[in-house]
């Protein structure tokens, strides 16, 4: 496939993406688009975008040969994307600072944000920090509940947290909060929004901002493995990591390109997040893409052990990818990612977060049945120190909480 | 279609303003939705917009919010929302029925099926909150063809070269958002609501309806000096949730009779 030319000028990939939003927001996407098409082709954005990046997130990220692992599955070479060593833990922070330096061009002094696990949520708080923007961010209560320590964090960094009692309370209502807010203070607010989904021009503009991840593997790795890889491997949400890294490589026909959806406890169970795997097209958000959805249209509550995964729907410019067949996308349990998780931690000596560990039990799936000259990319999206208490409660494990919190030694 | 056009001619001949109130289709039952129904038009609404439940209300404030997962708690479908307006239909034949609500539920039964029943039920108009015009010119048309009219939103946020896109494509009314914000929210300008309607009306030649952030009589009074029609949604709803189901047709007919009667003790408007 060649690289393609797309969105179109509305925002479309095929029948994917568009403008579903209600009137009030049309002339704000209208001003962003405007400001983003500027910003686009102005070499002192690009520089400063660039400064940025290397200086306060510490980009380039390396790539990294997981040697050992490698070894012991006898395959294919597994090599990682290194996005979990960014400032703030993971690859959210590229496109929040892209988005706020925009914000900024558009003269908004106030930034809101949906989060799930609370990485997005904690990368804009930082960036409204480094800017000097009023931050607040929509959060699910019930991820308030999961993800305290990055509550705790955004609260650190000057922002106001807002949990969302609505629906199921989870990523999906935060995001309608979050567009109920920008309705209303739609003149003063710039909305940053995490992923590749949304209205036109999101999945455009944060897709370009997270193409830096795929860009310097296209450089990295044949300094460091002697070639391009032969499979780019990421986990898919609502899909900002793992389109930051396919995008550069589209053109690159010889590469395969394996998104890795959450298939919770099992496609089967109907307890998952694999929109890809198992929905059907439809409109939600303001883009039109794949959902999971019952059979009246409405959207079905989602599953999936890592938070960051867990959503309904995904970006737009992945179904187009399905569809075309340039990416192939894949599912991998809640139990696969955990033991991933686990054999990542002690023989590489690094902790992903849970969202990337489905990325690496993909990858350790293929590895064995492929010779050991060929070479798997995985893009590590992120730490995983904000998932210390999933993991320790699923292991049977209580810990991080002093003793006093602790209702049998009071 | 006809029938919203036949409403508003008839109005307009008589000076007066229309009242559209706006509920929830299954809330809190789809048999007390056909009574709530029924008793708002005996009660003096003009046109009914019927609310189609969906799990992600992105433009609704709490009160629709809190309505339409009361109504998807009991499975309520947009098949469910056609039958209701059939039933209302078999009795009533000259009150219009507009739909109100999301994309997805429409797509997920197919846009050419929706019409073909939507139009066999009775439905007037329809209005898809998530189709901007943009996005809406094929659905437009279609439902143009079932003679069901296609109904747009305009904003405070509008700018007036838009307003003829939308203009273009709508049929039966246009609703005018009369504030930044979501449905119930409560900052209603009404200096602000003038200006912009002075302006739409340039461009637009089909009636105005203002919605959002309408509660009382003072609002209501404010608001229909200058529009076509008022349209209520939140604080009819919150009139059926108040109290028994049992009771929701007869406290939401006696709440919109205030207003009725608030707007025709009004000096009646010069046919235009």
């Amino acid at each position: 496939m060649q690289m393609y030319d797309l969105p179109d000028a509305r925002g479309h990939f095929g029948p994917y993406g568009g403008t579903f939003v209600a009137e009030t927001l049309i002339r704000a996407l209208d001003e962003l688009k405007a400001q983003y098409e500027s910003a686009r082709l102005d070499p002192a954005f690009a520089a400063e975008f660039g400064r940025e990046l290397k200086h306060y997130v510490g980009r380039p990220s390396p790539v990294y040969h997981a040697e050992r692992w490698s070894r012991e599955l006898g395959g294919a070479q597994i090599w990682m994307k290194r996005e979990d060593l960014n400032h703030t833990g993971a690859h959210k922070i590229n496109n929040c600072i892209g988005q706020a330096l925009l914000a900024r061009r558009l003269g908004k002094p106030r930034v809101i944000a949906e989060t799930g696990a609370g990485q997005h949520g904690v990368a804009t708080a930082t960036v409204a920090a480094r800017y000097g923007l009023e931050c607040v961010v929509y959060m699910g209560s019930e991820d308030v509940k999961r993800q305290a320590q990055n509550v705790f964090r955004m609260k650190l960094l000057g922002a106001e947290v807002v949990a969302v009692e609505s629906g199921s309370k989870t990523l999906k209502d935060a995001l309608n909060e979050a567009m109920r807010d920008w309705v209303t203070n739609v003149e003063s607010t710039y909305y940053i929004i995490g992923t590749v989904a949304g209205p036109h021009p999101y999945p455009l503009m944060v897709r370009d901002f997270q193409c830096v991840i795929g860009r310097e593997c296209l450089t990295q790795m044949p300094e460091a493995a002697g070639r391009q890889p032969d499979m780019v491997i990421a986990c898919v949400g609502g899909g900002s990591n793992a389109m930051g890294i396919f995008h550069p490589y589209i053109a690159h026909e010889q590469v395969k390109l394996v998104g890795v959806e959450a298939a919770g406890e099992g496609l089967a169970s109907g307890w998952h997040a694999a929109s890809l795997s198992a929905g059907r097209p439809g409109v939600l958000h303001g883009n039109r893409t794949y959902l999971l959805q019952n059979d009246d249209g409405q959207i079905l509550e989602t599953h999936s052990i890592s938070a960051g995964l867990d959503y309904p729907g995904v970006g737009p410019e992945h179904a187009w990818l399905m569809d075309t067949g340039r990416a192939q996308y894949v599912a991998v349990t809640d139990d696969e990612a955990l033991a991933a998780f686990h054999t990542c931690c002690r023989v590489e000596g690094i902790i992903p977060a849970l969202e990337s560990a489905h990325a690496l039990a993909y990858a350790a799936r293929v590895a064995p049945t492929l010779p050991t000259d060929r070479i798997l990319l995985v893009s590590l999206s992120g730490r995983g120190d904000k998932d210390m208490n999933t993991v320790a409660e699923r292991s049977g494990l209580r810990f991080y909480c002093r003793p006093e919190c602790d209702p049998s030694r009071r | 279609m006809k029938r919203i056009d036949a409403t508003f001619a008839r109005l307009r001949a008589a000076g007066r303003t229309a009242l559209i109130p706006y509920i929830m289709t299954g809330d809190p039952s789809l048999e007390a939705t056909l009574d709530v129904m029924r008793a708002l038009v005996a009660n003096g609404a003009d046109v009914i917009e019927l609310g189609v439940p969906f799990s992600d209300p992105m433009a609704d404030g709490p009160v629709i919010q809190r309505a339409s997962e009361r109504a998807l708690a009991k499975r309520t479908g947009l098949k469910d929302v056609l039958a209701v307006v059939r039933r209302f239909r078999a009795k009533d034949a000259t009150t219009p029925v507009v739909l109100m609500g999301y994309a997805n539920p429409i797509e997920a039964m197919g846009a050419a099926a929706f019409a073909d029943h939507a139009r066999d039920a009775g439905v007037d108009g329809v209005l898809v909150v998530d189709y901007p015009p943009e996005e809406a010119g094929e659905f437009a048309e279609r439902l143009g063809n079932h003679g069901l009219a296609p109904i747009f939103l305009l904003a405070p946020t509008t700018p007036e070269a838009r307003i003829d896109a939308v203009a273009a494509l709508a049929r039966g009314y246009v609703y005018y958002v009369s504030l930044k914000g979501v449905t119930g929210a409560g900052h209603l300008d009404t200096a602000e609501v003038a200006r912009k309607l002075a302006e739409i009306r340039r461009h637009v030649t089909l009636p105005v309806g203002v919605g959002f952030g309408i509660r009382d009589v003072a609002s209501a009074q404010a608001v229909a000096a200058y529009a076509d029609a008022v349209v209520i949604g939140s604080r009819v709803i919150q009139e059926i949730e108040g109290g028994p189901p049992s009771g929701a047709a007869a406290r939401a007919g006696a709440w919109i009779a205030t207003i009725r009667r608030a707007l025709d003790a009004m000096p009646a408007k010069r046919a235009a």
